[in-house]
């Protein structure tokens, strides 16, 4: 009966992703009167879930999961509910995550609810909370079915410790064939991804060109942020297309979202408004991305940027 | 090859979003609607292969017939037929039951849906046809070749991109990539006028309990006014962003 959660590594480590569903899957068993079990896939020390309310780890160790498929990860999820004759199955907002869901929806029977934001409000009938029209408008969605699918939005529920122990099993679920198969990856692997970070800087038209973009990478790197950039900027090929966010581009859910000469224009807000806190710099005060930001700066960005660079770097020294 | 491109009917992207009926009901007046941006990107793709290797092009959506000036409109663009499945499209799940049906019956090779559509954000119908019908799928797919019952599939990833090779029959979430924006088309008199000509059938929905029901609708409390702080004065920032809003 525990409440099942998909908790996703990357190179056999968790991901922060992980903690944050692990303590969605707490508080969601909480309500149920239930335990938490976590299902994993070749990660390597798993320790740090009980710290988020898990109270029994399934780890998957297999060669033949070592590269993605959605197919038969979804397959693999599947044993693991049924084993656990779990009523709740919950996944983060990952691109991964997203991408098995829907084929575990299927496999499982499940109604499925993307990106909530909130523990359920209730558990009879099944109500969550999700963010809709492109962020623009939350939708309560009750799930009907007996078996129920949650994608948690990434950095809304946040993390939550709490103290206990986790047992550890080991489960060798059977393995599908799929003819999917993986030819190439071309990854920038030493960079902080715009879905992994927790500050994301960005970038619009109003830094005139890419060769202005060192003063942006620049400021990410003191901040241990991700790279991003509004569309004309990444159509216009001063920066790689993965870095655009938007409606149409990636979606950005970070802590913190620092918006460099761009006018906010509705379809950059629509992909970026849920993050946390939004601080602007815009050398118009009547951009409108003043009126959906926390903190602004009106002024150039070739004397801000350099400058907040500079005191950052201080402001880091003395933590 | 015989393509079925899945066509979400949603509101252009600048609407105001607003609700109806206690908040039950989404407020269709004075929005326009549009193709879903995803796609149109995978039905402009849908045109090339019809256009350089020899495909025929339906176009699919569950919907009411208010939906169908959207349908026209692909027709318009080119593809060859328009199939609306006459259901209110409620809940993902369903909405993939009735494509899945449709892709069955007419033995499409590929299915291109957009990976979400702009309105409910769902993400999960592609998904949801691959699984219902069996067939592989791409999510996040920004680039597609295809020779013989090999395809060739490029998929977004975070940090980076993936190319995958899967058989036909294939399900694809598509987004921007799939074709350059500046390949999008807008249709023309002649397109309009043959689109007339063109059969749009109405099939009958498969019988299905919605698994997700919306319950009601909900807009963000109104945001608070912007602490602007002087370009002069960087370490207030500072300041407030570890001290306040708790983010550095
Ligand atoms: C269907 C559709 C989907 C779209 N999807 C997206 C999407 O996903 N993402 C997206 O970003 N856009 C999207 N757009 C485009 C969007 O409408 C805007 O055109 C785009 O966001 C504008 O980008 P920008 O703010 O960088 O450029 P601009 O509109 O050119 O604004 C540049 C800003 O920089 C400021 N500036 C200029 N010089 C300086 C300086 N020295 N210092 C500081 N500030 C300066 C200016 O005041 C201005 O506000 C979409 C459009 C459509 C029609």
């Amino acid at each position: 009966m525990s409440v099942l959660v998909y908790t996703e590594s990357d190179q056999g480590t968790l991901k922060k992703g992980a903690l944050e569903v692990a303590s969605y899957a707490k508080a969601v068993a909480d309500k149920l009167g239930t335990s938490v079990t976590a299902v994993t896939i070749n990660t390597n020390n798993t320790s740090e879930l009980a710290k988020y309310g898990v109270d029994k780890v399934l780890n998957i160790s297999n060669e033949a999961l070592q590269a993605f498929n959605a197919k038969i990860y979804a397959d693999v999820i599947k044993q693991a509910a049924e084993k656990e004759s779990s009523q709740v199955v919950i996944l983060s907002s990952s691109a991964d995550s997203k991408y098995i869901a829907p084929l575990l929806a299927v496999n499982l029977n499940a109604g499925y609810a993307s990106n909530v934001i909130e523990a359920p409000s209730s558990t009879s009938p099944f109500t969550v909370k999700r963010n809709a029209f492109t962020n623009k408008a939350f939708e309560v969605s009750q799930i009907n079915t007996e078996v129920k699918i949650i994608g948690v939005s990434s950095n809304a529920f946040g993390l939550v410790e709490t103290s206990g122990e986790a047992s550890a099993e080991d489960f060798s679920p059977s393995i599908l064939e799929s003819d999917v198969k993986v030819q190439s990856v071309d990854k920038v692997t030493d960079k902080v991804t715009i879905a992994d970070a927790d500050i994301v800087v960005s970038g619009g038209r109003g830094l005139k060109g890419p060769e202005n973009w060192g003063m942006i990478e620049e400021l990410a790197d003191v901040l241990g942020a991700a790279t991003a950039c509004s569309k004309p900027v990444s159509d216009l090929g001063w920066r790689p297309h993965g870095e655009h966010v938007g409606q149409t581009g990636k979606p950005v859910a970070s802590n913190l979202y620092i918006a460099i000469g761009i006018s906010g224009a509705i379809q950059h807000l629509a992909g970026v408004n849920a993050s946390k806190v939004k601080l602007v710099i815009n050398t118009d005060p009547e951009a409108p991305f003043f009126k959906a930001a926390d903190y602004g700066v009106v002024g150039d960005a070739f004397t801000v940027v350099p400058e907040l660079i500079e005191k950052l770097k201080a402001f880091k020294a003395n933590q | 090859m015989k393509i079925l491109v899945c066509i979400s009917h949603v509101p252009d992207t600048t609407s105001k979003i607003n609700f109806t009926d206690g908040d039950t009901k989404f407020d269709t007046n004075g929005v326009q609607f549009v193709i879903n941006p995803n796609d149109e990107f995978g039905l402009t793709r849908a045109m090339w292969f019809k256009e350089k290797q020899g495909a025929n092009i339906t176009v699919v959506n569950v919907g009411g017939p208010e939906t169908e000036p959207t349908l026209r409109k692909a027709l318009a663009i080119g593809a060859d037929a328009a199939i609306r499945v006459n259901t209110e499209a409620t809940d993902g799940f369903t909405v993939a039951k009735q494509l899945a049906k449709v892709a069955t019956d007419g033995n499409f090779d590929l299915i291109i849906a957009g990976r979400e559509s702009i309105d409910y954000n769902g993400g999960m119908v592609p998904g949801m046809i691959a699984g219902l019908i069996n067939a592989n799928f791409v999510n996040n797919c920004i680039g597609l070749e295809v020779e013989g019952t090999t395809t060739t599939a490029t998929r977004e990833i975070d940090g980076g991109k993936e190319t995958i090779s899967a058989t036909l029959p294939l399900v694809i979430g598509g987004q921007k990539g799939l074709v350059e924006e500046s390949d999008l088309r807008i249709p023309n008199m002649r397109g309009i006028m043959m689109a007339r000509k063109k059969p749009l059938t109405v099939a009958e929905p498969v019988e299905s309990n919605p698994e997700t029901t919306s319950v009601k609708f909900e807009k963000p409390a109104p945001k608070g006014a912007v602490k602007l702080v002087s370009e002069d004065n960087l370490d207030e920032l500072i300041n407030l962003l570890h001290n306040e809003a708790k983010v550095i």
